[in-house]
């Protein structure tokens, strides 16, 4: 039985005098439970709030959408409002700023949204769009990439519209949709005069309903929705928005609260090995205790009682502060919200911190600690005796355990699924294992190699690392780790940024001209070659459907069972295919040839992609009946090819001979190369204004988007990734403090036997230079493995490693750590040799 | 005075508050083995002294921690105040420590986080006595550190420190004492003054005292004392 009362007592008694060091031993979780708190209760209110403006996601309480012209004149019927918009991707062109742009342009008619509203500056720019005209809402942040104000005018297609309000905010649409395909609003009465919807234009017609209360939806879903499948018709409700964007939103914020837990659990390998050292210089008296007839639980609790006291301090100034933080998120995530966040203390997030704070402290604690039970009393006569190996306790195994179960569920709690539990469990184990193990390592073969001709301070200061009480271990996993989270996020960055760039170094085309009519196609070459530029690749399109695949059309398909039934979407897609007799750069054949269309009795064989033909269960020798503008068409599957979906190029699904498809109606894409940036703005411009129906992609404004893209995720990542390092900053200045008493002997005892301040602070300098390199080097090894692994395994890209932001990360964090260990030697460096005789 | 062979001992064992039989201690060292104590056997009276003298390595603070039930023997026995310690864990030999048993140290042994008033309150807590601040106090008068009750170890001088180590010591009235090297680490006439604390306190609760030591006039001051070299009992004198 533990005697509590006189433990608690001991407790409150002990820590009048080590008080101060514990609760710079707590500090360490602090950060970490701040970003949890901070993270989850965002989270929570995040959620609430989608719940609660769940109608403003969508705007409507039904949307309907086709990407051909369709009408609902019954659901108009009933609905007491309907409003439609026209979307499709265009080139808009800034007169003033004599460039222009591939944005989303949006016709609309009738008064959507209806719940929320299109907000603008200036305000009334909505009520004065809504009037019809010559006018447009453009999105700010184009307005702003063009110097664009409010009564300057932009041409869309063949109309000039007035710029009357920049969009401040658009239902459901977020920073990032924002960055991808900018909207610019125009009335629908300005559509037809633009010219743009011509053959081939992708086009979606979004008709929005909202209905008088109280109304049945679910009731006519129900009754439309095999009617809407068989017209290739989608459909969204406030329900569905809402289960889709906070399905979307709960792994976003899972995800940061791992992130963020990965802190806590850094912060509690610093509360463990400062427990750690504690327990060392509590050994004395843990002996002595002994000898009065204390029992080793009795002891354990006084200590025990003291590191919950400052977990729970701990948990609450972090929980605290990351109450506070969250007020700061909506600016952090300002640019992936949909929905205006309200922060509020939530008051689960707060306990869930607290409760997670104490008891992972508690369990990380432990583990020195329990090497109390086998103090002998002996140690009051012998201070070395050391009866028992400390090490090999089953009991402290058993807490490990603990710890991994205690991630475990954790893990699981926030993810929801085994797999990936054991996926992060495992990366965080083995991360803090390698780390541990380099540390080990590390000590080892410098205890072991350390050759004595070595230059002494540097010899001193590889000494240092395995002093007595030295933290080298902790201070390794938790700047390591911290490291390895900022490492692999700059590697996965720069990578994908490459990838893209790659298209310029290799001759590649960097722009593509689509939308092309038939017509426009000689007039369109002959001022390319004018600018003398190349047509390196000239392809026609054209859109068709599939109506039977080995003699069964849709109907018969859905009547097949489950297992031998193709996917819906297979006949319901619009295809755009070409036709051509030899593969491209970026294909290549796997299965099959290419079998040329020579006279009017051949059979015609198309050309698959791999992994479309695999999704699809197609094969060699399949049938396949396309409809062709009403036309049925009979071809069979004659090769499939691998595409690389990453140039900037055409890439098809489908690829028909030659000759098959020389009258079917089509539009056209043109891919030219141009010399720099500078050239490739300028013949955009001017295939824009001769040719305004025509959209031009060039590489450079895909970089840009990537940019700005991985930039926003990566600024979140990088916030979230800020406490890890923090966290090891705080671990590193209380190791410094918890060290500083043996650090200020051995300077005195260094000093008394004849070394200058200059080699005091080269020592100290160089063990922290160590130090902080050895843990940059492992974590960046950690993130070299994590970036190829997600290079192979997620983004499917080769991996090359990028070393300027390797040298960087590197350099910062090992400068970093060097200067705190500087700025605490210089405070050590100030103790009197005298003092040492007085303590 | 009577000389001892080794292994021949005191009689009037219903009187003896400690009895050792053949006492051996043996470390290994990977295949070697070391034995640092060998086959020792003594018994002490309630109420009278014992000096362990020897030189450093002799094996004297091994046989003091030993008959504390600091430390398991490899053979023999320990019996105190009729109890077999051999046969008991860490807690039960905590427990009768607690009980029956004083200590005092050459280096104090002090719990630094603790004033002088609350290291003398501990063992009288541990035995949930009320009166634990009152009686702790009384004897940090009569060893004349009254005015230093709140004074950390760390404030306080070596004689100071060691004093407060004898008024804890005597706290829970101990049947047996045990002092490693009392006045080891001070100065004579500290030393000197601490000596005659423990003797004085000693003959005033009737307390069995143990102790260590190089000095071979405190050793005489004692009722017995035992020689030991290599281990073994050279010599036991009977004063």
């Amino acid at each position: 039985m533990v005697d509590w009362a006189w433990s608690i007592k001991m407790a409150r008694r002990e820590f009048r005098k080590t008080g101060v060091k514990l609760i710079l031993f707590v500090s360490a979780i602090v950060t970490g439970i701040a970003a949890l708190v901070a993270v989850t209760s965002f989270g929570d209110n995040l959620s609430k709030d989608i719940d609660e403006q769940a109608k403003e996601l969508l705007g409507a309480d039904l949307l309907l959408k086709k990407n051909q012209p369709i009408e609902f004149p019954e659901i108009e019927g009933i609905a007491s409002e309907h409003a439609l918009e026209i979307n499709f991707a265009s080139m808009v062109y800034f007169p003033k700023a004599g460039d222009s742009r591939l944005t989303q342009v949006r016709a609309l008619e009738g008064d959507y949204p209806f719940y929320g509203t299109l907000e603008t500056i200036p305000v009334n720019a909505e009520s004065d769009f809504r009037s019809g005209g010559k006018k447009a809402l453009v999105e700010k942040t184009l307005m702003a990439q063009f110097d664009a104000v409010v009564g300057d005018f932009i041409k869309v297609g063949n109309v000039s519209l007035e710029i009357i309000g920049a969009l401040q905010k658009v239902p459901g649409q977020t920073g990032i949709t924002a960055t991808v395909a900018p909207a610019v609003y125009i009335p629908m009465d300005q559509l037809e005069a633009s010219g743009l919807v011509q053959y081939g234009s992708r086009v979606n017609y979004n008709h929005y309903f909202l209905f008088p209360e109280p109304f049945e939806l679910q009731a006519l879903i129900d009754e439309n929705k095999e009617l809407w499948g068989e017209d290739r018709v989608n459909f969204d409700t406030v329900q569905s928005q809402k289960e889709s964007t906070g399905r979307s939103f709960e792994n976003l914020s899972n995800f940061l609260t791992l992130v963020a837990f990965i802190a806590v659990l850094l912060g509690c390998v610093g509360v463990g090995s400062a427990v750690n050292v504690f327990v060392k210089e509590k050994l004395p008296s843990v002996a002595v205790l002994r000898c009065l007839g204390v029992k080793a639980l009795d002891i354990i609790v006084v200590y025990l009682v003291q590191i919950f006291f400052m977990g729970l301090l701990g948990s609450i100034i972090g929980a605290t502060a990351g109450a506070l933080l969250q007020f700061l998120l909506p600016i952090v995530f300002s640019d992936f919200l949909p929905v205006e966040v309200t922060v509020q203390l939530a008051w689960g997030a707060i306990g869930m911190g607290i409760v997670t704070g104490v008891m992972i402290s508690i369990l990380f604690a432990l583990i020195p600690l329990l090497k109390i039970r086998k103090v002998s009393p002996m140690m009051t006569l012998r201070p070395d005796d050391q009866s028992t190996n400390i090490g090999k306790d089953p009991l402290r195994l058993f807490v490990l355990a603990g710890i991994v179960v205690f991630i475990l569920l954790f893990s699981f709690f926030l993810l929801g699924k085994w797999d990936q539990t054991l996926w992060f469990t495992g990366f965080v184990v083995l991360s803090f294992g390698a780390l541990w193990l380099l540390a080990m390592g590390v000590m080892k073969a410098i205890r072991t190699f350390l050759p004595i001709s070595l230059n002494y301070p540097v010899r001193q200061a590889l000494s240092n690392l395995y002093r007595p009480n030295n933290q080298t271990v902790s201070l390794l996993a938790t700047i390591g780790l911290g490291t390895a989270m900022i490492g692999t996020l700059f590697f996965i960055q720069d990578q994908l940024l490459d990838e893209v760039r790659f298209a310029d170094k290799e001759d590649q085309p960097n722009m593509l001209f689509f939308d092309i009519q038939s017509n426009q196609v000689d007039s369109m070459k002959t001022v390319l070659e004018a600018e003398s530029l190349p047509i390196l690749q000239h392809v026609p399109i054209i859109t068709m459907g599939v109506s039977e695949v080995n003699g069964l059309n849709k109907k018969e398909n859905e009547d097949l069972e489950e297992e031998e039934r193709r996917s819906r979407s297979f006949y319901n897609r619009e295809f755009r295919v070409t036709y051509r007799d030899s593969l491209i750069n970026t294909e290549e054949l796997v299965e099959g040839e290419l079998i040329p269309y020579t006279s009017a009795s051949d059979s015609i064989f198309v050309s698959m992609e791999e992994g479309y033909a695999e999704r699809n269960h197609m094969k060699l020798g399949d049938e396949i009946v396309f409809n062709v503008q009403g036309r049925p068409l009979t071809t069979y599957v004659g090769s499939i090819r691998k595409v690389n979906f990453r140039r900037v190029s055409t890439n098809f699904l489908v690829v028909f001979p030659d000759k098959v498809l020389d009258n079917a109606p089509k539009f056209h894409v043109l891919i030219t190369k141009t010399k720099d940036d500078k050239a490739s703005a300028a013949i955009q411009n001017t295939i824009v204004r001769q040719f305004p129906n025509v959209s031009v992609v060039n590489l450079s404004m895909i970089v840009e988007t990537l940019e700005d893209l991985l930039g926003k995720i990566g600024f979140v990542i990088q916030f979230m990734a800020f406490f890890s390092i923090l966290t090891g900053i705080l671990v590193l200045i209380s190791s410094l403090l918890i060290s500083k008493f043996q650090r200020v002997r051995e300077n005195i005892l260094l000093r008394t036997i004849g070394a200058d301040r200059k080699v005091l602070i080269k020592i100290n300098i160089l063990e922290y230079l160590f130090l902080g390199s050895l843990a940059a080097g492992g974590g960046l090894v950690l993130s070299i493995l994590a970036s190829f692994l997600l290079s192979f395994f997620v983004f499917e890209i080769a991996f090359t490693l990028a070393w300027q932001p390797l040298f960087l990360v590197f350099g910062l964090i090992t400068a970093l750590t060097v200067f705190l260990g500087y700025v605490n030697s210089l405070n050590i460096l100030k103790a009197k040799t005298m003092d040492i005789l007085r303590t | 005075m009577v000389l001892f062979k080794r292994d021949k001992f005191f009689s009037l064992k219903d009187m003896n508050i400690l009895s050792v039989e053949n006492l051996s201690k043996t470390y290994r060292s990977g295949n070697r083995e070391l034995t640092v104590l060998d086959q020792v056997s003594f018994e002490v009276e309630q109420g009278k002294t014992l000096s362990i003298v020897g030189p450093s390595g002799s094996g004297k603070t091994t046989l003091l921690g030993l008959c504390a039930g600091l430390d398991v023997a490899s053979a023999g026995s320990v019996r105190m105040d009729g109890k077999a310690l051999e046969n008991m864990n860490e807690d039960q030999r905590a427990g009768i420590r607690n009980q029956l048993v004083g200590f005092i140290f050459q280096n104090f042994q002090l719990l630094q986080t603790l004033t002088a008033l609350e290291n003398v309150m501990v063992p009288l807590e541990l035995k949930k006595r009320k009166d634990a601040k009152e009686k702790a106090k009384e004897l940090l008068v009569k060893v004349g550190l009254g005015d230093r009750l709140t004074h950390y170890p760390n404030q306080l001088s070596g004689g100071e420190q060691q004093r407060v180590s004898i008024a804890r010591a005597f706290a829970n009235e101990p049947k047996i004492l045990f002092a490693d090297e009392p006045t080891g680490n001070l100065d004579t006439e500290t030393g000197e003054m601490v000596e005659n604390l423990i003797f004085k306190l000693n003959e005033e609760q009737g307390t069995t005292l143990i102790l260590v030591t190089h000095d071979l006039e405190l050793a005489a001051k004692t009722h017995q004392s035992l020689h030991i070299k290599g281990g073994k009992i050279q010599e036991a004198i009977h004063g």
